[in-house]
């Protein structure tokens, strides 16, 4: 028996919705999801929206940036600090972020979901 | 190889983790049996329990640790019996370990005189969490409270108490002073002092015959025929070291307690050792963590087939007692017949010094510090290291007076071998050669060599090593922003400038490289609205701001906002008072007096700011800035309009100077304060700058602090006119503001400019730079330049779209968000 992995890419918003080099905070279902508009690399980056350290959603209002040539963000709360291309936490801790690929197509953003 | 430890406190945690470090190689089976409940935790800053430490904050190693590790730990399990011909232990709850080795870490317990009434309710020892648990659940039931003994843990008990809320603590005392190991005569009567200044009564040449009272204790009787009456007892009367054990088992034990060990910390069974609290070495317990290690160190050096031997340790200690500084170091009490003294002595403000000195003035023998003892380390290591001393030693404690400090040469004249951190023995030499092997900030000195991880006490000396050592490898070492930024932030203010750069994008692509971050990022922020304070939330500048600045408030627990209206000068109308009310009760926010004198209101979500300021902004509030690097308050008391003794309307020139600097963006916040006379119910000799009447005008302070490190303010200019004053306000700020280091407030600034106060007097009063006018001018053109932020938030529909939770669904709010509610408001949910 063959069992297809089920996959959504599901329409966000649309790409001008982002500002520049910051994120938003993407409602799927009961889910949040932190969209980050990475325009100084002309990247786009997708992670679970809740800080794992006190459990707070506030990974989109946390300000992006590089540690060498890794992508990454800091939640507002503590400043702990994440890579946006693998989640794991790059300020030192075990708990890391689930991350999620996205796509634009004509000016609209979708989010691969499963 | 098979080891068992008994006792897992400090020193037997320690000795585990020594002997993991040293026998990689070889295959060591290790077992531990604990008497209490957790493994172990930091008893010497048990106290912090008090303040707030979890038992999980204190612990030295989680349970997973030992897993990890493969150490077998049985914990609540006390070992009952050592069978010495069959090498076995047996503990309480029946399990057996065979050991080639044994070590035994019982520590101590809190030693009780035998005084009639201890069983009493309400009688404490102070030694383990758990004794710290049932004394706080006791407290509230407390009003009178007492302390037998008056040495270093009797008076950390006296200050628990007096944090629970007892503030009528007596503290009895045995001997005729305070301390009686650590400090002499003079330095005990300065520290009396200073205790009883706290409320705390101290009875010395006092012996406890009696403790009465029906369940619980409520009085007790003394030697003298005195008594006090009393609800609450905790006895810190010295420690017991717990050799029984040891004495079952037919080991030598001390008259007055202790475990016999050699110099190999053997005891009379070569295959079992004693270390820490429980172990007797030439007749002495060392009732100290730092030699506890050591021996920890020497037994597992010895069990991988090291060469090492303990041949006693320093009983030099530096403590923080109730805020106040005490240190002793070297032999303290020698005689004036074998050593020159040199005291000081400042009863005014409780310091008292004292140093030791060999008769031909070239050594240190010891000394005593109450009240201020920040050349401890410095003087513990000239004394130990016997280095020889300048021609005016008195140097050593009055500090040098004028020109550079002493401290970073200080650092380079001790040999390789000083022991810069004693809690974890790390010498000089393992520090600099850290450093010269890559790394080259506090941290990383502190993940590799382990310095500075203990009391903490080391860490600044570890900083000037640092410092020292990259500049002698030819390093220049400078405060760079971050890896983006190759630059101070004094440069990089200048080039934005220079340049004209009005974004962080410009500013990264011509000054920096890489994509930023959450440092570089604020810090270019601030330096755009320094100079040009212009809206924060502009041309893509929006997401390089702080979260507080992004949204323009302060993010709270739980993800919700606060709002602080601004209230120049603490004035407010009725009228503005019943707004404040009606638009927190609109949105349910809860509402408090700040320390600003203003009122916050927190629990906003995002969505609802721009609503939420619209109605305030209508009723003629502003932005208070409470979320930015920038002006907050001006405080202000009441003043000549109303006070008998007011000389002038501080109300009034308060107001004036609030709305002058509203919206101005620093390196940090920067506050301020008008008093109307030298009562100074404004408080502004803790400010950035603070301005006090006087008969003939306005005394202007600048560079005070508040937080965790007070400073008071110092006396820039006397006697100034209104206009004079904010002259000077001008050049002093725009000065900080173009020279200061990130996150530095004014007093720090001051702490690091070279010529301190009195270059800057120069800088401000005598324009010894020559850029008083330009500087003026600036300022000027930032006061006109101010906009009200959340005023434009409201007028313009293009920002407000920003104050949303979820872009694809903009009237919904977190539904994650949680209240509870507490004395009829509501308050954040806790987190975990
Ligand atoms: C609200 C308030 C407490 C209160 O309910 O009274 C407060 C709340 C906070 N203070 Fe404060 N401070 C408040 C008055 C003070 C005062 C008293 C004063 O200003 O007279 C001080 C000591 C004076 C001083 O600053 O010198 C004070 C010293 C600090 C410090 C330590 C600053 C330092 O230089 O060491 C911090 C930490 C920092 O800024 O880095 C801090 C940081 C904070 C932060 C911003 C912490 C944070 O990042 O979340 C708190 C924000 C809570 C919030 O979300 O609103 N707060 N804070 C007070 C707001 C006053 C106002 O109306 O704006
Ligand atoms: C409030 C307070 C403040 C202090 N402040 C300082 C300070 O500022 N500086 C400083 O250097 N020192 C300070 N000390 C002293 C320091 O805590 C001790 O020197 C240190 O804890 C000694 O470590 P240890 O492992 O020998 O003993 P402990 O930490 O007492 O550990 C011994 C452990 O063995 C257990 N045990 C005993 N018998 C058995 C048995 N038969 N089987 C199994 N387990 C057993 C005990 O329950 C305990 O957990 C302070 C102590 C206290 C209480
Ligand atoms: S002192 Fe200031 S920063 Fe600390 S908890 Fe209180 S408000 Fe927050
Ligand atoms: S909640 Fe994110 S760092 Fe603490």
């Amino acid at each position: 028996m063959e069992v297809k992995e089920k996959v959504i890419w599901f329409y966000a918003c649309k790409a001008e919705d982002v500002p520049a080099n910051g994120g938003v905070c993407v409602k799927y279902g009961d889910q949040q999801i932190a969209l980050f508009n990475f325009t100084r690399r002309g990247e786009w980056y997708a992670t679970q929206n809740m800080c794992p350290h006190r459990q707070q959603m506030a990974i989109s209002r946390g300000m992006i940036g590089s540690e060498g040539d890794e992508p990454k963000v800091a939640c507002p709360f503590h400043k702990k600090t994440f890579s946006l291309k693998s989640g794991s936490c790059t300020s030192g801790e075990e708990y890391s972020l689930k991350t999620y690929p996205v796509k634009i197509e004509n000016g609209k953003v979708y989010i691969k979901v499963n | 190889m098979k080891i068992v430890v008994v006792g897992n406190g400090m020193v037997g945690y320690k000795f585990c983790e020594k002997l993991l470090a040293k026998s990689s190689t070889k295959k060591i089976e290790l077992v531990v049996f604990g008497e209490e409940i957790r493994p172990a935790y930091d008893r010497v800053h048990l106290s912090e329990f008090f303040a707030g430490k979890s038992a999980e904050d204190l612990s030295m190693a989680g349970v997973n640790w030992y897993t990890e590790n493969g150490i077998k730990l049985h914990l609540s399990d006390p070992v009952q019996k050592i069978d010495r011909s069959n090498k076995t232990v047996t503990s309480f709850k029946g399990i057996t370990e065979s050991y080639d080795y044994l070590i035994l870490a019982t520590g101590s317990a809190a030693f009780v005189p035998s005084i009639p009434g201890v069983e009493k309710d309400g009688v404490f020892v102070y030694r383990t969490i758990e004794d710290l648990e049932m004394i706080r659940d006791y407290a509230p039931k407390a009003k009178k409270g007492a302390v037998i003994g008056g040495g270093l843990l009797g008076l950390e008990a006296a200050k628990a108490m007096i944090d629970l809320g007892i503030n009528d603590t007596h503290v009895i005392e045995f001997a005729s002073r305070l301390m009686p190991r650590q400090i002499d005569d003079a330095g005990s009567a300065l520290l009396k002092s200073k205790l009883e200044s706290l409320g705390l009564t101290i009875l010395t040449n006092t012996n406890t015959t009696k403790i009465e009272g029906e369940k619980a204790i409520s009085k007790m009787l003394f030697a003298n025929g005195s008594s006090i009456d009393v609800d609450m007892l905790v006895i810190s009367a010295g420690i017991k070291p717990r050799d029984e054990l040891a004495k079952n088992c037919g080991l030598e034990t001390g008259p007055r307690g202790g475990i016999t060990v050699n110099e190999k910390l053997q005891t009379t069974d070569p295959f079992i050792f004693a270390i820490g609290e429980c172990a007797l070495y030439q007749g002495m317990i060392y009732g100290l963590v730092a030699p506890g290690y050591e021996m920890a160190e020497v037994v597992a050096t010895y069990l991988c087939s090291g060469e090492k031997e303990f041949t006693g340790f320093d009983m030099s200690t530096k403590l923080k007692l109730i805020g106040i500084d005490v240190a002793s170091f070297g032999d303290p009490f020698i005689s004036a017949a074998d050593a020159r003294h040199i005291v000081y002595e400042d009863a005014n403000k409780g310091i008292y010094k004292r140093i030791n000195i060999s008769k031909d003035g070239k050594e240190l023998l010891g000394g005593i510090l109450v009240g201020d003892a920040e050349q401890y380390n410095m003087l513990l290591q000239t004394c130990k290291n016997k280095i020889v001393l300048p021609p005016n030693p008195e140097d050593l404690i009055l500090g040098s007076r004028g020109g550079e400090s002493a401290g970073g040469a200080g650092v380079l004249s001790l040999p390789d071998d000083a022991h810069v951190c004693s809690c974890e023995s790390v010498s000089k030499k393992n520090i600099c050669d850290a450093v010269i092997d890559g790394a080259e900030t506090v941290d990383k000195i502190k993940a590799c060599t382990k310095a500075g991880t203990g009391c903490g006490g080391c860490v600044p000396m570890v900083k000037d090593l640092m410092v020292h050592t990259m500049k002698a490898q030819g390093k220049y070492v400078r405060n760079v922003i971050c890896e983006h930024f190759d630059f101070s932030r004094q440069e990089l203010y200048n080039l934005t400038k220079i340049n004209q750069l009005k974004t962080y994008d410009d500013v990264l692509t011509t000054h920096g490289k890489g994509d930023g971050c959450e440092v570089c990022k604020p810090l270019v922020s601030s330096i755009l609205a320094s100079l040009w304070n212009e809206l924060i939330l502009k041309k893509g500048n929006d997401t390089a701001q702080d979260s507080n600045d992004r949204f323009l408030a302060n993010l709270q627990k739980g993800g919700t906002y606060s709002i602080v209206p601004r209230i120049p000068g603490g004035e407010i109308t009725p009228d503005k008072l019943i707004v404040i009310g009606e638009v927190a009760k609109q949105y349910n926010l809860y509402t408090k007096i700040t320390g600003g004198q203003r009122i916050d209101l927190f629990g906003a979500h995002v969505g609802d700011l721009p609503a939420i300021w619209k109605l305030l902004i209508d009723a003629g509030f502003e932005s208070g800035h409470a979320y930015g690097k920038a002006l907050r308050t001006v405080k202000s008391c009441v003043g000549s309009t109303w006070c008998r003794y007011g000389l002038h309307d501080s109300v009034s020139y308060a107001i004036r100077i609030e709305e002058r600097y509203r919206g101005l963006r620093a390196p940090h916040k920067i506050k301020s304060a008008v008093s109307g006379c030298i009562r100074e119910c404004a408080e502004a000799q803790s400010k950035d700058f603070g301005i006090i009447a006087t008969e003939k005008g306005w005394n202007l302070y600048v560079c005070g602090n508040g937080g965790s490190k007070p400073q008071h303010a110092l006396l820039l200019a006397t006697d100034l006119d209104s206009e004079t004053c904010i002259k000077y306000i001008d050049r002093f700020l725009m000065f900080y503001i173009k020279t200061a280091e990130p996150l530095n407030r004014t007093a720090t600034w001051l702490n690091k400019m070279e010529g301190g106060i009195d270059y800057l007097k120069n800088v401000v009063i005598n324009d010894s730079l020559g850029m008083a006018e330009e500087w003026e001018k600036e300022m000027q053109s930032l006061v006109d330049n101010y906009k009200c932020e959340w005023r434009e938030v409201v007028e313009n529909p293009d920002f407000q779209k920003r104050f949303g939770h979820f872009i694809n669904a903009p009237e919904e709010k977190d539904p994650t968000v949680k209240f509870e509610t507490m004395r009829d408001q509501k308050r954040a949910a806790e987190w975990k």
